[in-house]
């Protein structure tokens, strides 16, 4: 979480409607994150976004709080208590039946209804189907500013207003949104893009149950029925820590099998970039960038990548990054922490063979040799 | 039974593919940028003709932008919409989503006036805002049913007002159903787009677009549209900084690619021990992992 650093010249237009934010508009208090949650859990994105809350109510000196619904007791219970420990000091609790599985009608009103009641000055949601479909409309009930799919959040020193950085343009410039004159300020963050922030169950904090006047007979959307996807569809490279990944300098779709079998071996998952996508080497579901997924493994390996910006916005949270490519100039070496110039195909099996055999060394000896033969 | 009346909202978008940015002052070059329907849209378009051609009824094509958006419309009509609408007013400029969403359902209960809506579909998001905000707005402003990210309609029932939709999550689909009217934003891929026959393009070319003003659009209220029915206001635009320090590469000699790899694969280790001390558990043949038994 950084200040959203502008020179001076580029926010006079703000500074200039500071002067007339709405009185009532200053009793909004407080940093609050829809968290996204299901009987089986919660999605990772609501507690990245806490962390993130966090950071910004320290910097507003106000509270944290967090929406946790659903359609039974059980384990929202527990819920609660995670969103304490990543960071929430209030959380908003509602069971209802009709709350079971996500609609559009009894969650958007919901949620209008606690913004009404407890005026949190910023509303956060995860870039996902759920939030997405839940923000817009709660955005335009209340009449009020979002930010879509935002690459950063900050808090803009003289308005005080909330700085949601997001990709324009097809990704090659950025834009920092400001909404000033409306309450709350809300935006969306894709899964991945901010860091999951550590979970401390020493921290306390209330957990306040809400009621919510809803009946099912007024729901005119019914849910009947829920189809799980099947096998591939199922893949969650957001999640994956480690992660191959390959472009159009491998040349041909067979040889992915090089990606497969490293990711195999460094127990990983393989990723591609939107032109390997295309050229139909790879399912869809692998593409990683601005029009794919946002990933943050532990380690990326990008093989036979450019690294065009729009590439690069979804794999540059990565912890460590590995680039091979025959280029020394290709831009993907401007975001990686170790290159190899050279040709992939040749390179990759190479590796794999290295990992393989620290995987038996390490199985068999413990000691932490690699050998190279 | 009457076939269902149904609006589809399109935008034109500059082929953001076609984009590039000035390497030495970082500003967006726009010139030459043509502009195309947006994609997205053509599957929503493609969801409306496959009812229209099981149903009957009438399609709507609705798009807000400047006069040359006619393009885009015209594209819609070629596809096989009855009759396209500009809804295109100075005031509109600066619009954003919350604006627009308050523009386009205004100009879709103009369109109500001359036949009831019962179903409005969207893309599911634009390519060059990119924020599928305006399809969930434009469902409340006009208090319809939300169905977001449908990628399958198998039931629509005139008589009974009712239909079925799969809408996806990434979880999996969601089987919902609802009444009419409703909004469905259409998830890519759900369908084959179709191609313009030649007898329907002399006939877009031909046929009159509609061109609504802010008033013929029947929006009253100034403070609701363009700039000032905007909340959001953009701060600064800039390019995407870059890391200071490039990678540290691995120097080698064309015969030592091995030496080269068991150099690299080392840092790769140092930095990040923990991943590879798990490889001996995850990794070759037996489970090293503990199981524990609930
Ligand atoms: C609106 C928009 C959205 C986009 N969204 C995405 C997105 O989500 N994800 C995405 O990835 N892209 C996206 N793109 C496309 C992006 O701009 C790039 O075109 C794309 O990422 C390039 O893919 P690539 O690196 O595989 O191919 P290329 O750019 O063709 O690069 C291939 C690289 O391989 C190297 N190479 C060649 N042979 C070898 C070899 N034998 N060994 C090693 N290296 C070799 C070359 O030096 C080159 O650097 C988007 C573009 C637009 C306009």
């Amino acid at each position: 979480m950084s200040e959203s650093g502008g020179k001076p010249a580029e926010r006079k237009g703000a500074a200039r409607r500071k002067a007339a934010l709405d009185p009532r508009l200053a009793e909004y208090r407080g940093v609050w994150v829809f968290v996204e949650r299901d009987e089986q859990g919660v999605h990772p994105v609501s507690w990245e976004l806490l962390g993130a809350a966090r950071a910004l109510a320290d910097q507003l000196g106000s509270e944290v709080g967090a929406v946790v619904a659903g359609g039974a007791e059980e384990s929202l219970e527990s819920h609660c208590r995670d969103a304490v420990a990543y960071g929430a000091d209030r959380v908003y609790q509602t069971v209802h039946p009709v709350l079971a599985g996500y609609r559009n009608e009894p969650y958007a009103k919901l949620l209008c209804e606690l913004v009404k009641k407890h005026k949190p000055e910023i509303l956060l949601l995860g870039a996902t189907s759920l939030g997405r479909d839940l923000a817009s409309s709660v955005a335009t009930t209340l009449e009020t500013g979002l930010t879509a799919d935002c690459t950063e959040l900050a808090i803009d020193r003289e308005s005080r207003a909330l700085a949601a950085t997001r990709p324009t343009f097809g990704g090659n410039l950025l834009c920092t949104i400001l909404t000033l004159n409306y309450r709350p300020q809300m935006a969306t963050v894709r899964p991945r893009v901010l860091p999951q922030p550590k979970k401390d169950h020493g921290r306390s904090g209330q957990i306040q149950k809400e009621e919510i006047d809803l009946s099912e007979e007024e729901m005119v959307t019914k849910l009947l029925e829920f189809l799980p996807h099947a096998g591939g569809d199922r893949l969650d490279l957001s999640l994956a820590e480690v992660i191959v990944a390959g472009g159009k300098g491998l040349q041909r779709a067979a040889n992915f099998s090089l990606l497969e079998e490293l990711a195999r071996a460094l127990g990983g998952e393989v990723g591609a970039t939107r032109a390997a996508v295309q050229a139909g080497w790879v399912d869809v579901q692998r593409q990683i960038g601005q029009t794919g997924k946002t990933v943050r493994p532990k380690l990326y390996i990008a093989a036979g990548i450019s690294g065009e910006i729009q590439h690069r916005v979804g794999m540059e949270g990565s912890d460590l990054i590995v680039a091979i490519n025959t280029d020394p100039n290709a831009p993907i070496f401007e975001v990686a922490h170790y290159g190899i110039v050279g040709d992939a195909l040749i390179l990759l099996p190479l590796l794999t063979r290295m990992v393989r055999g620290q995987a038996v060394a390490t199985k068999t000896s413990g000691l932490e040799v690699c050998s190279s033969s | 039974m009457r076939g269902p009346n149904i609006v589809v909202c399109v935008k034109q978008v500059p082929d953001s593919a076609q984009i590039r940015v000035h390497p030495v002052t970082g500003t967006i070059m726009r010139q030459g940028v043509p502009a195309v329907l947006n994609p997205y849209d053509l599957f929503a378009l493609e969801e409306a003709l496959q009812i229209k051609d099981r149903l009957g009824g009438r399609i709507v094509a609705l798009c807000m932008g400047p006069p040359q958006a006619e393009a885009a419309l015209r594209k819609a009509l070629s596809l096989g919409v009855d009759d396209a609408v500009l809804v295109s007013d100075r005031a509109f400029a600066g619009s954003d989503t919350l604006a627009t969403s308050f523009a386009l359902a205004s100009a879709i209960r103009q369109v109500g006036q001359e036949q009831p809506v019962d179903l409005v579909f969207t893309g599911k998001q634009t390519i060059d805002g990119d924020t599928g905000q305006v399809g969930p707005g434009v469902a409340k402003r006009l208090g319809m049913q939300l169905l977001s990210y449908v990628c399958r309609i198998p039931i629509l029932d005139m008589d009974s007002q009712s239909i079925v939709v799969h809408r996806w999550t990434e979880k999996g689909v969601q089987v919902l159903k609802s009444k009419l009217p409703c909004l469905i934003t259409v998830l890519e891929g759900t369908s084959e787009g179709r191609f313009a026959s030649l007898p329907e393009m002399i006939r877009a070319a031909r046929q009159p677009i509609r061109v609504w003003n802010r008033q013929a659009a029947g929006i009253e209220d100034l403070s609701k549209i363009g700039l000032k029915g905007s909340p959001t206001v953009v701060g600064k635009v800039f390019a995407p900084s870059r890391r200071a320090e490039r990678a540290e590469c691995i120097e080698w000699e064309q015969d030592q690619a091995e030496k080269a790899v068991s150099l690299l694969w080392e840092k790769i280790r140092a930095r990040q021990p923990e991943l590879v001390e798990k490889l001996s558990g995850d990794n070759g043949g037996e489970n090293g992992q503990e199981r524990v038994s609930e």
